[in-house]
């Protein structure tokens, strides 16, 4: 059985870490809060591996089916017999692989940041938003309970707005939290409806017993929740979608994606945990956690959910062709890429052998946060060497920079679907899936992965390869070869994981229905995404390895379908008219009015009708005694008459 | 109409028309003086009323202490001349109102109320009487009150002196003063 | 119509409020004395009146009267003395230049 103090202290190691270091940390930690901070996240890492060795290999199976168990649960507020919000924590294969993930990516950031964010002012802070966001992630993926999960949903926003402003005297930084709190923030506004619709026909906030009412055939709140409908469509398919609109806003799907390019701001290894592997596949994680749901009882708002993902994949792929900064490439495929977790969710069924695509995508995510990190951790170390972020300052730096070399090589290699790399079994498993179910996905998803291999590989040659590296160009403080230890463990780590993690075989332990999944391997099946994935290494390869001419020349040639995609297809500037021109001149501009005049001037008049009025009375103190004597007599004759006449 | 009624009359006016003249004059002096006809035409009243001792007492300390006092200020002031200023109009207006109104309200009151008059004989109003009256420490006696009412005319003697008194100056101020002392101490 | 208490009492009733017109009206604060003497007198008349036709035999009202006069000179006396101390740090006696008691 579960050890419940190891589960619970999971997340509550970076909990004390964030509190420690963000109360103490300034005053008595200042060096040592980036060892305390690896070792808490040591600890939970070890812990979490231990709870996944006992749950997937010793526990957690029952009759051939991985149970959801819940080891800890205590009531929090009770609304009354059936509807309580309780605090617990659930444990099942997915939420299983996402605490090994997210401590594990955690842990190699807080390692990675001990050299990179050296000499930082504000040290033991960044220590202790990055525990508290680990803390909230593992918060989140642990809930076994709806509204607990909105809680931790909006810690991880939080942290995130937190730490993309960590450098708060840049203002692009400023205004780039600010837009990916209120973007998403947005988007819970959608979460929170799903969950009322969701907890008011089930009766419930408790995952399994929604999930086990909504889907089970017979239950009268399935009956009520597809009776009774709006617009046309079911409140339950509502409910769930309004749910997805909340996770697409966390996960950056078109078109709530606008602010993931902008978090870039942000430190590097705060994107690489946040913005590529754990934070932004909150909303697959989500997704996946309601599927049963979504795939029994609203298949609509699966379908949504596949064409968003889809949609969003491709957008992607192409604004990636054409950006120059390293880190909105970077971003811009972990868009790509989670628009591929999206739709493998999209085109799932559930149960047994339909369930493909819900391995698939968990599989992908697992993957992908190797990868993704990977690739941000040295994208990292690139910019420490070269102390900016645009490409064209970069070239040649592979006598350099070694290692960093390496490890990218092999991430993009894993991007782009390439054998024996992570990333080609995951991907040839959702690209199966997709070509089971939608044939059009299928088509697109096959292009978007040629791209994908395009634009990732003209990244890797215009870093490494293109030009001589002129290190005389360096202006100031330039460092002589790699970032040190603490920035290439990490990155060897993450290598490992990367190569090696496409050999689990994933469906025994992850599937829809907590049933083994036997993944085949199709050879034939899967050499026309290779085949693609190749074609768009060597043109990549001829186009950049070597500096010369022909990208501007496809660039002029192709001009304005380069310039909108360069531009991100305006979809920025489209949000800007929005709010600037229909929302600002006609709800906030009458609203501040209003609150100006009526409501201030309602205050304002009260204290100036009391001000004018002490103006006036105060004159009865006129200094003169006569006066006074004459408000004396004419008091006392009115006392008198009352008196007498009147009061008996 | 027996003579009595006349002389009441004819004091009544005399007491208030030199109050509402000595009220209501601008010249400083001749308000004082309307004053001591006023007074003297009450010491009239207490006469007729055959309290005279009191009229006595009126006259010797009213007319001849209170106003010769205010004659001396008005002196000191050096105002005697001199036309006094005018009061706003709407204060004498309203003024005149208010008092007019009390005075309507007290005579209201006092014409309802029916006086009951004791049946029990009348005393003897003499010196002797009042003197004894004044002077006796027993239940009826206003021995405590005379001291008292002594006490506090020293007391207003001292206060006097000490309010009106010059400040003193120092020496430092007066450079002639000093002289004259190291000249004595010499 | 023989006088009797209700004469007297309408002498003094009226000369009360002559003097307290005089109060409220005068400038100077030696005429704005005058008048207070003037009430000062009327409720000496009330007593006097009062004790003559309401208790003839007691002697009360008379040595009201009395002692109001003492202490009316003596608040005559101390009020003059103010008088000359504001005087000399005004160098007027217009009741309406002493307001520094105001808002």
């Amino acid at each position: 059985m579960p050890n419940t103090t190891a589960i619970a202290l999971v997340p509550l190691l970076p909990l004390a870490g964030f509190l420690l270091l963000g109360l103490f940390g300034k005053k008595y930690f200042r060096g040592s809060s980036g060892i305390i901070g690896v070792i808490l996240l040591l600890a939970s890492t070890l812990l979490a591996l231990y709870i996944a060795y006992g749950y997937f290999f010793e526990y957690g199976k029952v009759d051939g089916v991985y149970q959801k168990l819940i080891p800890i649960q205590y009531t929090w507020l009770s609304f009354s017999k059936d509807v309580s919000i309780n605090m617990g924590i659930i444990l099942d294969p997915i939420s299983v692989m996402m605490i090994v993930v997210v401590s594990f990516v955690s842990l190699m950031v807080h390692i990675y940041s001990l050299a990179y964010m050296k000499g930082e002012e504000r040290f033991p802070v960044y220590y202790s938003f990055l525990s508290l966001f680990t803390f909230s992630m593992l918060g989140l993926v642990l809930s076994s309970n709806i509204f607990q999960t909105y809680i931790f949903w909006e810690g991880v926003g939080v942290s995130s707005f937190l730490l993309i402003g960590y450098y708060y005297d840049r203002p692009s930084a400023v205004a780039a939290c600010k837009k990916a709190f209120i973007v998403t923030r947005f988007a819970d506004l959608g979460f929170l409806i799903g969950i009322l619709i969701l907890s008011f026909y089930s009766g419930t906030l408790d995952f399994n017993t929604l999930i086990e009412r909504l889907t089970h055939p017979g239950s009268n709140e399935l009956k009520t929740a597809v009776a009774s409908s709006f617009l046309g469509v079911s409140a339950l398919t509502w409910g769930v979608a309004l749910v997805f609109i909340g996770g697409a806003g966390k996960s950056a799907m078109f078109p709530l994606h606008i602010w993931l390019p902008d978090a870039m701001e942000g430190p590097t290894p705060v994107s690489a945990l946040i913005h590529a592997a754990t934070m932004v596949v909150a909303g697959v994680y989500l997704v996946a956690r309601l599927f049963p749901v979504f795939a029994l009882s609203a298949p609509e708002a699966l379908h949504l959910v596949a064409y968003v993902g889809i949609i969003s994949a491709a957008l992607a792929a192409i604004i990636a062709c054409t950006q120059t900064d390293i880190k909105r490439v970077l971003a811009y495929s972990t868009m790509s890429q989670i628009g591929y977790m999206m739709f493998a969710l999209g085109v799932s069924g559930y149960g047994g052998e339909n369930g493909l695509g819900y391995t698939a995508s968990m599989f992908h995510l697992f993957t992908h946060a190797m990868f993704k990190a990977l690739l941000f951790l040295g994208a990292g170390a690139v910019i420490h060497y070269v102390h900016g972020n645009e490409m064209k300052d970069m070239g040649g730096l592979r006598k350099f920079l070694p290692i960093t070399h390496i490890t990218f090589l092999i991430a993009c290699l894993a991007i782009a679907g390439i054998p024996p790399f992570a990333g080609f079994f995951s991907k040839e498993e959702i690209l199966l899936a997709a070509y089971q179910n939608n044939m059009v996905i299928y088509w697109i998803a096959l292009t978007v992965s040629g791209l994908t291999a395009f634009y990732m590989f003209r990244l890797y040659f215009s870093i490494f390869w293109n030009k001589t590296y002129d290190s005389r160009l360096m202006t100031h403080g330039s460092h002589q070869g790699e970032g040190g230890f603490a920035m290439m463990l990490p990155l060897v780590l993450l290598a490992i994981g990367a190569t090696g993690a496409g050999f689990i075989p994933f469906g025994k332990f992850v599937s829809s229905d907590g049933s083994t999944l036997e993944s085949k391997f199709h050879l034939s099946f899967s050499i026309l995404p290779v085949a693609l994935g190749l074609i768009g290494i060597f043109t990549a390869m001829w186009l950049y390895k070597k500096q010369n001419d022909r990208p501007n020349k496809i660039a002029v040639s192709l001009s304005g379908l380069y310039k909108t995609a360069y531009r991100k297809f305006y979809i920025d500037e489209l949000y800007l008219f929005i709010t600037k021109k229909v929302v600002f001149n006609l709800v906030a501009r009458p609203a501040a009015w209003f609150d100006k005049n009526i409501v201030d001037g309602l205050i304002n008049l009260t204290g100036n009708t009391t001000q004018a009025v002490s103006e006036n009375i105060k004159k009865i103190q006129s200094g003169k005694v006569q006066q006074y004597a004459i408000y004396f007599l004419v008091a006392i004759i009115g006392l008198a008459v009352l008196f007498i006449y009147w009061w008996k | 109409m027996s003579g009595s009624t006349i002389i009441f009359y004819l004091l009544a006016a005399l007491t208030l028309v030199s109050g509402i003249l000595s009220v209501s004059t601008r010249q400083i002096f001749r308000a004082a003086i309307y004053l001591l006809f006023s007074l003297i035409g009450i010491a009239g009243l207490y006469f007729w009323l055959n309290y005279q001792f009191i009229a006595a007492v009126q006259i010797v300390v009213y007319v001849g202490g209170i106003v010769v006092l205010i004659i001396f200020s008005i002196f000191l002031t050096q105002q005697a001349g001199e036309k006094l200023s005018k009061q706003k109009l709407s204060r004498k207006i309203f003024s005149a109102l208010a008092v007019f109104c009390g005075f309507a309200l007290t005579m209201l009151q006092i014409y309802q109320h029916v006086f009951y008059v004791t049946p029990d004989q009348a005393a003897d109003v003499n010196v002797l009487n009042i003197g004894k009256k004044m002077l006796s420490v027993n239940e009826e006696g206003y021995a405590l009150p005379f001291e008292i009412v002594s006490m506090l005319l020293l007391a207003a003697l001292i206060g006097c002196i000490v309010i009106a008194m010059r400040e003193k100056k120092t020496i430092d101020t007066e450079p002639a003063a000093l002289d004259e002392v190291k000249k004595e101490t010499v | 119509m023989e006088p009797g208490l209700y004469h007297i009492l309408f002498i003094s009733a009226a000369l009360f409020f002559i003097g307290v017109y005089g109060f409220f009206t005068r400038r100077n604060l030696i005429t704005m004395l005058m008048s207070i003497e003037l009430i000062l007198n009327s409720v000496n008349l009330n007593f006097i009146a009062f004790n003559k036709y309401l208790w003839p035999n007691k002697m009360d009202g008379l040595f009201f009267t009395i002692f109001i006069i003492a202490i009316a000179a003596a608040e005559a006396a101390v009020a003059i003395a103010i008088i000359i101390n504001l005087y000399r740090s005004h160098r007027s006696i217009d009741v309406e230049n002493a307001e520094e008691l105001k808002y």
